[in-house]
């Protein structure tokens, strides 16, 4: 991107979530469901003095993608880490069960999730894990009719049980800003010590997990700049593509022999995963 | 395997409803075949590995390795019965300390391993087998959403060293900025932060909980009770047509679930 290009494009990273999902969406098609007027908060941050939001951190949009019906689920990374609790549990879980339903009933319908979460939020522990269970449960369940496409851009990434969640979607787009990984540096720093992970060690994290690099290793699939209409078009182009003949979760046996052939002596260099996935999983 | 682990839960009780005819030559992922109610099943633990070649999954944890070896064990099961009108049932005996943290498993994707596995058991109960998770030890986080959490029946015991949660109690407490006391504290007026099988059960993500005499060493009696409750647990799942988790949604704690849920459906189709 030279400068020029650079001071036009539409940042996807600078939207927020409900912006984020009226980009995706055909102009003029979003409606939002179970908004902020409908005022179902968590139930749970209330009775531990802290400040709840009428989305609870979940936007639903429902509309069109070139046409075909689509929701997108839009977790918003500004309130309490994109973490997830019951009430936006539920609002992503639930969408896509419906989603599902719909597919069954002769309707495509397909969903994209904008993930941007630290993964259950702590303060609704088990619920926040329930629901996490209940949308992997439903991706797995719409992703037999049509693509369940995760995008994450960026600046909170993609960690906890929202990961493995990103793992069973059909595609994954990232930009460079981006970072997926199950435990966060500091969780690991601090379960594990300094030098297992150094976690202010920011080439080390975006090295290891970030979107480059995770796209490079075929852990996701398109790498796109922070310009909004790059994500529309990487999402559209996906879904055009149709659900793919095996999933990246499917793969055990690839990734089982990739890491038969891992040093387990030596800490990896980013440069050792992609050689070893380059091979194992092209 | 010259060290003699720790016995764990998950260990005792695969051992105890399944024998030890291991399906595979895995180590801490133990895979069983045997029967239940008169006909063939599949039993899955994940147990402790002082000599895993990944360092930070030697202690019951879920690692790269462990997540997708679950995953095959459960793809098998799905292949072999493919075009079987009777689809055998899957059970998970869980007992996981945590997912493996360590800088291993982040570079090669953990997070995917995982999505092995949790996505095998979704597509193994969507294809029509019966999936039951046992929870005889500890069911933490990312390891029991790996393991079990796709079940089609939760069935727990209720015992001390039995507990489900999205973190350990002393990371969790880093984590929120508290202490172990003020997270203990605020845990009795918040049941979902609970760490005990009763506030658990409140939740209504369980379909039994039972009370052997222990859970780390079972009584003859305890290991036919909790053979009788997965015998039911199989009945019941046959009795219903669903193969959703849409039976967990009853709780007593869990009104906003379903009022998001009741939301959404109304709201779903309309102009």
């Amino acid at each position: 991107m030279n400068i020029e290009q650079l001071l036009q494009r539409d940042s996807f990273i600078e939207r927020n979530a409900r912006n984020r999902a009226r980009g995706l969406l055909d102009a003029g098609s979003m409606r939002e469901l179970v908004g902020p007027f409908d005022r179902v908060t968590s139930p749970w941050l209330a009775r531990q003095h802290i400040v709840t939001q009428a989305d609870d951190g979940v936007v639903v949009a429902k509309g069109t993608l070139d046409g075909v019906a689509t929701v997108i689920l839009a977790i918003e990374g500004a309130f309490q880490g994109g973490s997830m609790g019951e009430v936006g549990g539920a609002k992503i879980a639930g969408a896509l069960e419906l989603a599902a339903r719909d597919n069954r009933n002769g309707t495509p319908t397909q969903a994209v999730i904008l993930f941007e979460t630290g993964g259950v939020r702590l303060q609704e522990a088990n619920l926040g894990l329930a629901a996490i269970a209940e949308i992997q449960s439903a991706i797995v369940d719409l992703r037999r009719y049509r693509p369940v496409i995760g995008v994450s851009a960026g600046t909170v990434g993609c960690y906890g049980g929202m990961s493995i969640a990103a793992g069973l979607c059909s595609y994954l787009v990232l930009t460079r800003e981006a970072r997926l990984g199950l435990n966060g540096p500091q969780v690991i720093e601090q379960e594990a010590g300094l030098a297992e992970f150094d976690s202010r060690n920011r080439a080390l994290i975006w090295g290891l997990t970030g979107g480059e690099q995770r796209c490079a290793t075929h852990l996701a699939d398109v790498l796109v700049d922070d310009d909004t209409v790059q994500v529309r078009t990487a999402v559209a182009g996906l879904f055009h593509a149709g659900p793919p003949a095996i999933h990246r979760s499917e793969r055990y046996a690839d990734f089982l022999a990739s890491l038969a052939q891992v040093d387990t002596a030596q800490q990896p260099a980013p440069a050792d995963v992609r050689a070893l996935y380059g091979k194992g999983l092209g | 395997m010259n060290t003699t682990p720790t016995r764990s839960n998950g260990a005792t009780w695969l051992e105890s409803l399944a024998g030890s005819a291991a399906v595979h030559d895995w180590p801490a992922v133990r895979v069983v075949d045997a029967m239940l109610a008169g006909a063939p099943a599949r039993f899955i633990a994940v147990v402790p590995d002082a000599d895993n070649r990944f360092p930070r999954a030697r202690n019951g944890e879920v690692g790269l390795v462990e997540g997708w070896q679950l995953a095959q064990a459960v793809q098998e099961t799905i292949e072999a019965d493919r075009d079987a009108p009777h689809k055998r049932p899957i059970v998970a005996v869980i007992d996981v300390t945590s997912q493996a943290y360590g800088r291993r498993e982040e570079a090669f994707g953990i997070h995917q391993a995982l999505a092995g596995a949790a996505g095998a058991y979704a597509q193994a109960r969507l294809a029509g087998h019966p999936v039951i998770g046992l929870i005889v030890g500890l069911a933490m986080s990312g390891a029991f959403l790996a393991h079990g959490y796709q079940a089609n029946r939760l069935i727990a015991l209720e015992d001390p060293g039995v507990m489900v949660h999205a973190m350990g109690k002393a990371s969790a407490a880093r984590i929120t900025l508290r202490s172990v006391e003020a997270l203990e504290a605020l845990a009795q007026s918040v049941p979902p932060m609970a760490y005990d099988i009763g506030s658990y059960a409140s939740l209504g993500l369980l379909w039994k909980v039972l009370r052997p005499s222990s859970a780390a060493t079972p009584s003859a009696d305890d290991v036919a009770l909790v053979r009788t409750t997965l015998e039911a647990a199989l009945a019941d799942i046959a009795a219903e047509p669903e193969r959703d988790l849409s039976g967990r949604f009853d709780g007593e704690h869990r009104a906003a679930s379903r009022r998001v849920r009741e939301l959404l459906r109304t709201q779903w189709d309309g102009h």
